[in-house]
């Protein structure tokens, strides 16, 4: 389990070096994307429109912040912790195919399509912890920018400048292995001995 | 009612229920501090720990920040206690008491809007058809008790209830909640505090269950039978080795809390209520003079 620090963009050389279990903590520029904001932006690349920021090395997380704006217009982030990444399932693999980023953070874990398109291109899964809002929100040191309001703050593409934003533990690496595959497979095998505590054997 | 003189509780409710939404989202109570850090003491995983530690790390700075501890804030949910013999004279008072507190909340804590009109648009301030939710019940005695209990998203998802055929005796009941919990897998934020249900009908089973939730993290049920079964659960689903956040590990509940209800003899209903980590909750009681006195934290005037 190594602990590892790396700045975006991040090359995919760095990202081919990260293996499951690892803890990760990245500075530099992210951004915020949940389901509409994935769409917008395949949309987007569907009609050669080009995209408010290049996608190209950074990290996408899954979150729907709390923000607060102040009397001059500019944007604070009160907590920002991550949201189910199961529900981008059905199209981070495209997204990582088409934007090339390097990192997908967020909570929960995703499957087989995410990673092959991870194995492929080269990008790795970071869960941050699930409700942990406030260590998200300390780690942003400045809104850079947002995208796309009119899909409701928590769904807007917001850029965050971050400091060691983390730690995130690598759930899935860009060799085809994932934590979430691995622990499922466990769990399966403890199914017997917890059956056995209360008392019942048949599955 | 002897020598108590009819007042107005509402302008005391409004000022405590946003205390209590201020605090229940800032501020865990120190029930789930000590289970949670009981649970980092005798973690082994190294990857279950490192998570017990950010979500310690997170609530730590929340409280001293003031700021919500977790970005889902919840679904705006009061349970309101009246005692039979308060000298209320303002009862039809209570409920907009309670939303002004909500939407006071949403604003200045501040609490993510989380009531959305299924046929519109987010409210923006946490209020809605029947939204905030108000649990009423009637109790001995001349207090009011107020309970903010707003629960997030992710972990309520992970509720069901199911109608079991009464030939699957506990220990059916038990299965079934093992394996409720191993398909939820990391989803519901673990560690978390499973709230069970038997018996009633369905939404009793799923109200009782819900309300276990409440009950200090760890707390055995009275009946010993439920307590030995509410043990055995935990054990059990602490086998998995689902541990925090899905990640792996021996902690994957703090506690399963169990209560049950005499059930209709065709019927075994079963209820999970699954609470995250992020056990918030915030109480107080307000005595028949208009005194209030905070359960969960310390809250000043």
């Amino acid at each position: 389990m190594a602990v590892v620090k790396l700045t975006t963009p991040i090359s995919e050389e760095e990202i081919r070096k990260l293996k499951i279990g690892d803890i990760l903590y990245i500075s530099g520029t992210i951004f915020l994307a949940r389901d509409e904001a994935h769409l917008r932006a395949l949309e987007y690349a569907e009609e050669g429109k080009e995209l408010p920021l290049d996608f190209k090395g950074l990290a996408v997380f899954h979150c729907g912040p709390i923000v607060k704006q102040d009397t001059k217009g500019e944007w604070h982030v009160v907590a920002a912790g991550p949201t189910t990444s199961s529900r981008m399932e059905i199209f981070q693999d495209k997204f990582i195919e088409k934007f090339r980023i390097s990192v997908v953070i967020g909570k929960g874990g995703m499957f087989d399509r995410t990673a092959a398109a991870m194995q492929k291109y080269g990008a790795v899964y970071g869960a941050f912890t699930g409700g942990a809002a406030v260590l998200a929100a300390k780690a942003v040191k400045k809104v850079k920018g947002v995208e796309w309001l009119d899909l409701g703050t928590p769904e807007a593409l917001w850029i965050f400048e971050v400091e060691e934003f983390g730690p995130l533990t690598i759930g899935i690496d860009s060799h085809g292995n994932s934590l979430f595959k691995q622990i499922s497979d466990e769990v399966e095998k403890n199914r017997a001995k917890a059956y056995e505590i209360i008392g019942v054997t048949q599955k | 009612m002897k020598g108590k003189l009819p007042m107005e509780f509402a302008p005391i409710i409004e000022k405590v229920a946003f205390n209590l939404l201020k605090y229940s989202s800032t501020v865990l109570p120190e029930n789930a501090i000590k289970a949670i850090k009981t649970a980092y003491e005798t973690e082994t995983n190294p990857v279950g720990k490192s998570q017990l530690e950010a979500i310690i790390r997170n609530f730590e700075a929340g409280s001293k920040l003031s700021i919500p501890m977790c970005q889902d804030t919840g679904i705006h949910i009061y349970y309101v206690e009246i005692g039979a013999d308060c000298p209320i004279d303002d009862l039809g008072k209570i409920e907009g008491a309670l939303t002004r507190a909500s939407q006071r909340a949403t604003k200045e804590v501040p609490m993510r809007p989380n009531a959305v009109d299924p046929f519109g648009s987010n409210s923006g301030d946490n209020t809605g058809r029947h939204i905030p939710w108000i649990n009423w019940d009637v109790v001995p005695g001349d207090k009011i008790k107020i309970t903010a209990f707003p629960k997030g998203g992710g972990s309520e998802n992970m509720s069901t209830v199911k109608m079991l055929k009464p030939g699957v005796g506990l220990k059916g009941v038990m299965k079934e909640v093992v394996d409720w919990m191993i398909n939820a897998g990391g989803q519901p934020c673990p560690p978390t505090v499973v709230g069970v249900a038997i018996g009633g009908g369905a939404d009793i089973a799923i109200k009782l269950a819900k309300k276990q939730l409440m009950r200090p993290i760890g707390e055995p049920h009275p009946m010993k039978e439920v307590a030995e079964m509410e043990k055995k659960m935990k054990e059990a689903i602490n086998t998995t080795g689902i541990g925090p956040m899905g990640l792996g590990g021996k902690t994957t509940c703090l506690a399963v809390h169990m209560d049950y209800a005499a059930r209709h003899p065709a019927s075994l209903p079963m209820a999970i209520s699954v609470q995250c980590w992020a056990a918030r909750q915030s109480g107080a009681e307000i005595s028949a003079d208009g005194k209030v006195k905070y359960l969960h934290h310390k809250i000043k005037e």
